[in-house]
C-alpha cells in the first residue's frame, strides 16, 4: 500500500496537523455558530427549577423563616431550608480548604448574598415569584470587612470553630491566633532573613493591597441534577472544571457510591477558576432531584455569580527586600494578611493553604527569604479561587514585581537593569529557590534583552523623561508610563507526593483507542473552558502517534467514559494530562512497533517511528504506515500480541513547570481625568514546546485583557454594612474590543527538561505577568514625582488621587 | 434578574396606549426600546403589571428639519440618529453626543424618548436637550401640551410627565454655531462620570450665545445658565473659560458612586467643560 509515492516527508509531517502547527480550533465550528450544549441548553422531561432566597446582610441571626406563603403558590413544589437538610447531614458541607461551610443558613448568615432557602418551581419564573414570598426574619450583628479589624474584634464570626469553654481548636492548618483567624502559614527562614536585611546597607519596604476581585466567565455557574429512583443513578450536569473530583465529592458527602454518580461537565463558557469549588446550589439541586424524583436545574444570574461564588486575591502584602549597594538581593520579607470571607472555601492543593504564594521570589536569585501568610475571616463572600492563575501565583508575581520596582526607586536605579543583575542565571538551572521549589529551566537574559531591545527600552526611556520635562513647563498634561514585568509561573500541579486537594492525589489521565481504520478517540481527566483541548491534545497525538490529528476525537467531561482526573485550572492540563497524552501515545506506538516489525519481518529493534509510520532501519522503501498497523492491529493474529490498539496513561508529574516571560506596557495617563491609554504592549511568552501558536496567540490575548481588567478598575467592593457596591456589570469592569489595546507577542522556546513533549502551560502566564506590568505602568507614570507605590485598581479617580497627592493639580 | 408577572399590550395607534394608562394608572407604562425599563423590571426594582409597547404605534417614529426646527419622534433610535445625514448637517452635537451614548447594540434600541423620559440623571439626552433648549411633546386623556427641557425635570425618575402622558416629539431650533459634547466615562457603555454639552455663537471673534447643560453631576440634569452667561461678551480667553467653570461648579452636586468621590466629580467636570467649550469655541 504505498500510495504516497512522490510525497515527501515535509509533506507528510504537514498532513499530520501534529505540534507547532497553526491547526484551527475544532471547537469554534459550533461555538461560532450557536450550537454549543451549555448547561442551560439542557432540557429533560418535567425538569423543575431551583432559586435561592438570598440575605440582604452581611452578618444577622436568622429567627424564623417563613415559607408558607410561598408554598401556596401554584407551581411551587418544595421550598428547602437548613432544617430540611440537617436530617441528611447537608446543612454544611465540606470546603476544598478544609473548612465548612452551610449550605444553607444555619442560624446565622456571614455574607450578603449568602443561601438562606432553597425554591423548587415547576419553572423558572414561579421560582423566582416564590423568592419574594419567603418571609425572612433577621437580626442584624456587627458587621467586620476589614481583616485586620476582624483579628482584633470581639464578634465571633464563627461560633461553629469555637469550643464550649471557649478555646479554639485547632484549624484544618494548625493553631489560630483568634476567633476571626483561621491558618498561620510559614515557609523559609525567619530568623536569618530578618538578619540579613536589619543588617543591610539598602532595604525597602512597601505595603500592597491586591483587591478583592472575580474570575467572572461568561457563563455562571449552573447544574441540572437529575435522580433515577429506578436505577438509583445519579446524574449531575454542571459546569465543573474538576468533574471527577466534583463525583468523589458528591459520593463522600451523599453517601451514593461512586459508580452510581455520573458527573458530565457539557460545554463551558469559561471558568477561570470560579467553576473549581463546590456550591450550595449544587448540593441542594442534587437533594431536590432526590426527594422528587426529576431533574432540577439550577443557574445563577450575573448578580448571584458576583456576589457569591469564588471571588478571586483580596491579599493585604507587606514587604521588605533588601540588596547590595550595587544592587544584588539579599533578602526578601512577605507578610500577607488574607481575607478569605465567611468561609474558608479557598481551591488550593490541601498542603499549601495559602497556594503557591511561595514563588514570590520571582525570577531572581534571592538567597533568604521568609513567607507568612494570615488567613482570616471577614463578612464577605467566601472563595479565593485562583482567577486564570496557579494558585496565588498572581498575587506572589504582582508583590515581587513591586518590591523589585520599590527597591529600584529606593536605589535610585533602572527597574529593568535591577531586574538584569538578580535574574537566575541559564547555568542555574534546575535551581533551587529559598522559599522550596526546583525551578525546571529558564532563560532570562535572553527574554528579557529580547523584550528591551523590540521596545527600544532606551528610547522609551529618553522620550518619558522629555515628556516630564513638557510637563512640568506645561506643554502637556500627559504622563508617560512604562511598565515592566518578568514573571515566573508555577503550574502543573502536581506531583502527588505533596500536591492533593481532599487527598485526591493531582496527576491526570489520558485513555486512547485506535480505531481499526487508523483513526482514534483519546479521552481525559481534564475539561476545556475554552482552552482549545480537542485541538491541541489532537495535535501532540497526531505527532506522537503518528496519525492525523483530523482523525483523532477528544473528550472530556464525562465521569462515566473518561480517565479519573482532576480537571483543568492552574494551567495544569497541558502540563500534566498533556503529558499523560504522549505517554499513553507512547505506549500505543511501543506497541504499534511490534506489530510493524511483524509485518515486516523483521526484529523489533530493526524498525524506527517516522511521522507516520515504521521504517525499516536503513531501508526506508520498506514501511507500514500507522494506519496499516492499526488495521493489522485489529485484524491480523500476530503471535505473541494480543489484538487491539489502546492505551492508557495516568501521570504523576516529577515536578511542577515553571513558564515564564518578559511584558513590557508603554502607558499615556490624562493626569487631569484619571484616564490610560495603553499605547503599547509587548508580551514575551516563554511555555517550553510550543503545540499551537495560535492558540497560544489566542490565550494571550484573553489573558492579558483580564490583566487589563484587574489593574484598570475590576474588583468587588463591599461598604461598612458589608453591601456589594459592583454587583451588575455596569460597575464590575469586564472590558470590550474598545478597551483593548493592541497586543504584540512574541516568544523564546526553553522547553521543560522533565516533561515529555518540554511543554510548561501557558493560559495563565498572560495574566500573571501582565497585572504587574499595567499596574507597574501606572505607577512608573509618576515616579519622577516621587511615588513609590499606590494600590490597584487603577481606575480614573484613583488615578486622579495619586495625581492630587503628589500635587499635579496645581 | 426575573422579572415579575406582567400584562403585555401592543396597541397600533395612541388612542389604544392611552385607554390602558387611564384604565390602569400608575400601574401601566410604556415601553419603548426597553433597555432601561427591562433591566428595572428584571432587577424588580419597577414593578409594570400591565406593560404597553410603543413599537407598533403609528406616528412615532421620523426625524424632519423643517422651518429651521428640528423634530424627532419619540421613537426614533439613537442609531437613527447616528445614522441621519440631514441631522447631522443640522444638528451635529445629537450625532455627537449619540456615539457616546451605551454601545451599538443598546443604540439600536434606545429611543430619544424614553432617553428624555426615562428621568435618570444618567441619560445623555436630557441635558442635551436642555442645551439646545428643547421642547417635548406629551399627549395625555386631556389632549397635547409642551413641556420645554428646562422645566421638565424634578428629581430622579420625576419628571413633569403624569403617568398618564406620552412623550411623542422632541423639537428644538436649529442650533448655530459651534458645538461640543464631551463625556468622561470608565469603558464603552457606562454612564457619564461628567459629560458637558455646548453650544456657541461666536460674532466678530467675541461669544454672543453660550448653552452649557452637564449630566450625571446632580440627581436631575443641570442647565447652567450662569455658565453660559460667563461666556457670553468674551473672546473665550483661559480665564473666560475658568469662569464659566466657576459658575458651572455652582450649579452641579454630584454624589458619590464607584465612579468616584465628590471631589473627583466635581475636578471631572471642570475639566470636561473646560474642554468642550474649548472645541466648541474652535468650531464656532
Ligand atoms: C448597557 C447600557 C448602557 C447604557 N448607556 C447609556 C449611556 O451612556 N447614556 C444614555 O443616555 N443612556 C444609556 N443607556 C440607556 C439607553 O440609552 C436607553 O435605551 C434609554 O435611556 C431609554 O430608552 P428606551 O427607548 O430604551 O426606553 P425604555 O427603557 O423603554 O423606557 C425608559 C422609561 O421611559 C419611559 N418611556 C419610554 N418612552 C416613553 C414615551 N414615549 N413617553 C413616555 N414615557 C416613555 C418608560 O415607561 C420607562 O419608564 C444604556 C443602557 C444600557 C442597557
Amino acid at each position: 500500500m504505498k500510495d504516497d509515492a512522490g510525497v515527501t516527508r515535509e509533506q507528510r509531517v504537514e498532513a499530520l496537523g501534529g505540534m507547532g502547527c497553526k491547526r484551527k480550533r475544532v471547537e469554534d465550528a459550533r461555538f461560532t455558530q450557536g450550537k454549543g450544549n451549555y448547561v442551560d441548553d439542557i432540557k429533560m422531561p418535567g425538569m423543575l427549577f431551583g432559586d435561592f432566597v438570598r440575605s440582604p446582610y452581611a452578618h444577622a441571626r436568622i429567627k424564623s423563616i417563613d415559607t408558607s406563603a410561598a408554598l401556596a403558590l401554584d407551581g411551587v413544589v418544595a421550598v428547602l431550608t437548613a432544617d430540611d437538610l440537617r436530617p441528611l447531614g447537608l446543612h454544611w458541607m465540606p470546603t476544598l480548604a478544609g473548612d465548612k461551610q452551610m449550605v444553607l443558613a444555619d442560624g446565622k448568615v456571614l455574607f450578603q448574598g449568602q443561601e438562606v432557602a432553597y425554591v423548587v418551581a415547576k419553572d423558572r419564573y414561579i421560582a423566582a415569584d416564590a423568592v419574594e414570598l419567603i418571609d425572612v426574619d433577621y437580626e442584624e450583628l456587627p458587621v467586620i470587612v476589614d481583616p485586620f479589624e476582624s483579628m482584633k474584634s470581639d464578634t465571633v464570626l464563627r461560633e461553629d470553630l469555637v469550643a464550649e469553654d471557649g478555646s479554639l481548636p485547632d484549624g484544618a492548618h494548625g493553631p489560630r491566633k483568634h476567633h476571626n483567624h483561621i491558618f498561620t502559614w510559614e515557609v523559609g527562614e525567619k530568623e536569618a532573613t530578618s538578619q540579613v536585611i536589619d543588617s543591610a546597607q539598602v532595604v525597602a519596604e512597601e505595603t500592597m493591597y491586591y483587591h478583592r476581585t472575580h474570575p467572572c466567565p461568561l457563563e455562571t455557574c449552573g447544574c441540572v441534577a437529575s435522580m433515577d429512583k429506578v436505577n438509583g443513578k445519579l446524574t449531575l450536569y454542571g459546569t465543573f472544571q474538576a468533574p471527577h473530583a466534583i463525583r468523589t465529592v458528591v459520593s463522600l458527602i451523599s453517601g451514593i457510591e461512586e459508580h452510581n454518580i455520573r458527573v458530565i461537565s457539557p460545554d463551558i463558557g469559561g471558568g477561570f477558576g470560579n467553576k473549581v469549588g463546590a456550591y450550595p446550589g449544587y448540593v441542594c439541586s442534587v437533594v431536590a432531584s432526590i426527594v422528587t424524583g426529576v431533574p432540577v436545574k439550577w443557574v445563577e444570574d450575573r448578580m448571584e455569580n458576583l456576589m457569591t461564588t469564588a471571588f478571586a486575591r483580596d491579599y493585604w502584602m507587606k514587604g521588605k527586600i533588601s540588596a547590595t549597594p550595587e544592587g544584588k538581593i539579599t533578602g526578601l520579607w512577605c507578610e500577607v494578611t488574607a481575607d478569605h470571607g465567611g468561609f474558608d472555601a479557598c481551591a488550593d492543593p490541601t498542603k499549601f493553604p495559602a497556594g503557591f504564594m511561595n514563588i514570590c521570589t520571582g525570577s531572581y536569585d534571592i538567597p533568604t527569604a521568609y513567607l507568612a501568610v494570615d488567613g482570616v475571616y471577614t463578612n464577605k463572600a467566601p472563595g479565593g479561587v485562583s482567577y486564570r492563575c496557579s494558585f496565588r501565583v498572581t498575587e506572589a508575581v504582582y508583590f515581587i514585581e513591586r518590591m523589585i520596582e520599590v527597591l529600584a526607586i529606593e536605589m535610585n536605579m533602572d527597574a529593568a537593569e535591577l531586574r538584569r543583575i538578580n535574574f537566575i542565571k541559564k547555568e542555574q538551572f534546575p535551581y533551587q529557590s529559598a522559599l522550596g521549589w526546583e525551578y525546571d529551566s529558564g532563560d532570562y537574559h535572553t527574554a528579557w534583552d529580547k523584550a528591551l531591545k523590540a521596545v527600544d527600552y532606551e528610547g522609551l526611556r529618553t522620550e518619558q523623561a522629555q515628556r516630564v520635562e513638557d510637563f512640568k513647563t506645561g506643554k502637556t498634561r500627559k504622563l508617560m508610563g512604562v511598565g515592566l514585568s518578568f514573571f515566573t509561573e508555577i503550574v502543573g500541579a502536581g506531583p502527588v507526593k505533596n500536591c492533593d486537594i481532599l487527598g485526591l492525589g493531582m496527576f491526570d489521565s489520558c485513555e486512547i483507542r485506535i480505531h481499526p481504520t487508523g483513526s482514534a478517540i483519546a479521552r481525559l481527566g481534564t475539561i476545556s473552558q475554552g482552552q482549545g483541548h480537542a485541538t491541541t491534545f489532537a495535535q501532540i497525538l497526531a505527532s506522537e502517534i503518528g496519525l492525523p490529528a483530523d482523525s483523532i476525537t477528544i473528550e472530556e467531561g464525562d465521569t462515566d467514559t473518561a480517565p479519573y482526573g482532576l480537571g483543568t485550572y492552574g494551567s495544569r492540563s497541558t502540563p500534566v494530562a498533556g503529558a499523560a497524552t504522549a505517554m499513553a501515545g507512547r505506549k500505543i506506538r511501543a506497541k504499534a512497533q511490534m506489530i510493524a516489525a511483524y509485518l515486516l519481518e523483521v526484529h523489533d529493534d530493526d524498525v524506527e517511528f517516522d511521522v507516520d509510520r515504521f521504517v525499516v532501519k536503513g531501508a526506508p522503501e520498506k514501511f507500514k504506515t500507522m494506519k496499516e498497523i492499526a488495521f493489522a492491529a485489529y485484524n491480523q493474529a500476530i503471535p505473541g500480541i494480543e489484538p487491539g490498539l489502546e492505551a492508557v496513561s495516568y501521570y504523576d508529574p516529577p515536578n511542577m513547570t515553571y513558564p515564564f516571560g518578559a511584558y513590557i506596557c508603554v502607558m499615556d495617563i490624562d493626569v487631569d481625568t484619571g484616564e490610560v491609554d495603553i499605547r503599547r504592549f509587548y508580551a514575551l511568552d516563554d511555555c517550553g514546546t510550543r503545540i499551537n501558536p495560535m492558540i497560544i496567540e489566542g490565550q494571550v490575548h484573553g489573558g492579558l485583557t483580564e490583566a487589563l481588567a484587574v489593574a484598570l478598575g475590576q474588583e468587588i467592593a463591599y461598604d461598612d454594612m458589608g453591601n456589594v457596591k459592583t454587583g451588575t456589570l455596569m460597575d464590575f469592569f469586564l472590558p470590550t474590543a474598545w478597551e483593548v489595546p493592541n497586543y504584540e507577542t512574541d516568544h523564546t522556546v526553553t522547553p521543560s527538561p522533565h516533561h515529555p513533549i518540554g511543554a510548561k502551560g501557558v493560559g495563565e502566564s498572560p495574566h500573571v505577568g501582565g497585572v504587574p506590568c499595567f499596574s507597574n505602568a501606572v505607577n512608573d507614570a509618576f515616579r519622577a514625582f516621587g511615588l513609590r507605590h499606590t494600590h490597584m485598581p487603577h481606575d480614573h479617580w484613583r488615578i486622579w488621587k495619586t495625581a492630587n497627592k503628589l500635587g499635579l493639580h496645581g | 434578574m426575573i422579572p415579575a408577572a406582567f400584562e403585555y399590550y401592543r396597541p397600533k395607534d395612541m388612542e389604544g396606549v392611552l385607554a390602558v394608562l387611564t384604565e390602569h394608572g400608575d400601574d401601566a407604562r410604556v415601553l419603548a426600546g426597553g433597555h432601561s425599563l427591562i433591566p428595572m423590571m428584571k432587577l424588580r426594582m419597577a414593578e409594570v403589571p400591565h406593560l404597553i409597547d410603543l413599537q407598533d404605534v403609528a406616528g412615532l417614529g421620523g426625524i424632519s428639519v423643517s422651518d429651521g426646527t428640528v423634530r424627532l419622534g419619540a421613537m426614533v433610535t439613537q442609531s437613527d440618529i447616528i445614522a441621519d445625514a440631514v441631522l447631522a448637517d443640522a444638528a451635529p452635537i445629537m450625532r455627537e453626543a449619540s456615539l457616546q451614548i451605551a454601545d451599538p447594540q443598546v443604540r439600536y434600541m434606545g429611543t430619544v424618548g424614553g432617553n428624555v423620559a426615562n428621568g435618570d440623571p444618567g441619560n445623555d439626552m436630557p441635558g442635551l436637550m436642555q442645551c439646545l433648549d428643547a421642547t417635548f411633546t406629551l399627549i395625555g386623556p386631556d389632549g397635547e401640551r409642551e413641556v420645554a427641557a428646562r422645566d421638565f425635570y424634578e428629581s430622579a425618575y420625576m419628571t413633569a410627565r403624569e403617568d398618564d402622558e406620552v412623550l411623542t416629539a422632541v423639537s428644538f431650533k436649529v442650533p448655530e454655531g459651534g458645538y461640543a459634547y464631551q463625556k468622561q466615562k470608565r469603558k464603552i457603555g457606562d454612564y457619564a462620570t461628567a459629560a458637558a454639552a455646548v453650544q456657541i455663537v461666536k460674532e466678530g471673534g467675541t461669544c454672543a450665545r453660550a448653552s452649557i447643560a452637564m449630566t450625571n453631576l446632580s440627581d436631575t440634569p443641570v442647565y447652567s445658565e450662569a455658565a453660559g452667561a460667563a461666556l457670553v461678551g468674551t473672546s473665550v480667553t483661559d480665564s473666560d473659560i475658568d469662569a464659566a467653570v466657576q459658575a458651572m461648579l455652582g450649579d452641579i452636586d454630584p454624589a458619590e458612586d464607584n465612579r468616584g468621590p465628590v471631589e473627583f466629580k466635581r475636578h471631572a467636570a471642570a475639566v470636561i467643560l473646560r474642554r468642550a467649550i474649548a472645541r466648541a469655541w474652535s468650531r464656532a
